[in-house]
């Protein structure tokens, strides 16, 4: 049971460094995509159900805001597969070195921003 | 010789023996999860916005259906496990963290089954 005590500031005195941003973001886009599942589950459920149903999972999903829903579920999953690869790395002993951390760091950054972007001009950018 | 304490011995409480198995199964779902993911990235998500016609016709074929139905077996399990996590590292209240846990685990249950049974019914183009 929890001790109701004085505790030492912890995460707020700390510089925000990469290494514990993308660690925090691994977590909240993990979270992301558990509820972006929800819709995955809501689309092959209409897709069985029939064209009616199916009509109102098409309308959420080409309303403005369901295709930025769909972008940022397009970041949470390129991020947290990169960054997932990265801690697959840290689980087999690999890339622990400070240099290392920031170059594949970034390297997920890059994969991440890259990949967003490409669905970003599919979704916004292309003439349909 | 035994390194436990004589409270631990008297409470009975000692190893579970399966302290790695989450673990474990996180790690493996991960591998698994990545070429799935990458085939439903480049693949299905654009189905997402597709006519009717054209997702069914997509997903009534086998290979689709069966790449479908293991993508997302294997996210809804991550996810339970990723989840449990997150829900044991920041929900405080007794009450209210086993009763998301149970809501999270009967949840991805019933997701599970419905994926399942969907897509077996649209590759049978019933």
């Amino acid at each position: 049971m929890p001790v109701a005590r004085p505790l030492s500031p912890h995460i707020s005195i700390y510089r925000k460094q990469l290494t514990s941003v993308l660690s925090i973001l691994h977590r909240m886009t993990g979270v992301v995509l558990a509820l972006g599942l929800l819709l995955l589950v809501y689309f092959v459920v209409a897709l069985a159900a029939g064209p009616e149903c199916f009509a109102g999972f098409a309308r959420l999903s080409r309303f403005w805001l369901g295709s930025l829903v769909w972008l940022g579920l397009a970041f949470s999953l390129s991020f947290h597969l990169a960054n997932g690869v990265r801690h697959l790395f840290w689980d087999i002993g690999r890339g622990f070195e400070l240099r290392q951390t920031a170059r594949s760091g970034w390297t997920v950054v890059v994969i991440s921003a890259a990949a967003t972007l490409v669905v970003a001009w599919e979704l916004f950018g292309g003439v349909r | 010789m035994s390194l436990r304490d004589p409270l631990a011995r008297a409470r009975g409480l000692g190893s579970g023996k399966d302290g790695v198995a989450h673990w474990w199964l996180q790690r493996l779902s991960a591998v698994l999860l990545l070429p799935l993911s990458i085939w439903f990235f480049w693949a299905a998500a654009p189905l997402l916005r597709a006519d009717y016609a054209d997702a069914r016709t997509y997903f009534a074929q086998p290979l689709a259906a069966f790449l479908l139905i293991a993508f997302l077996l294997a996210a809804i399990y991550h996810a339970v496990l990723g989840l449990q996590v997150v829900i044991e590292d920041y929900v405080h209240g007794r009450a209210l963290e086993v009763g998301l846990q149970i809501v999270v685990k009967l949840a991805a249950f019933m997701a599970a089954l419905a994926v399942v049974y969907s897509l077996i019914r649209i590759t049978l183009g019933a």
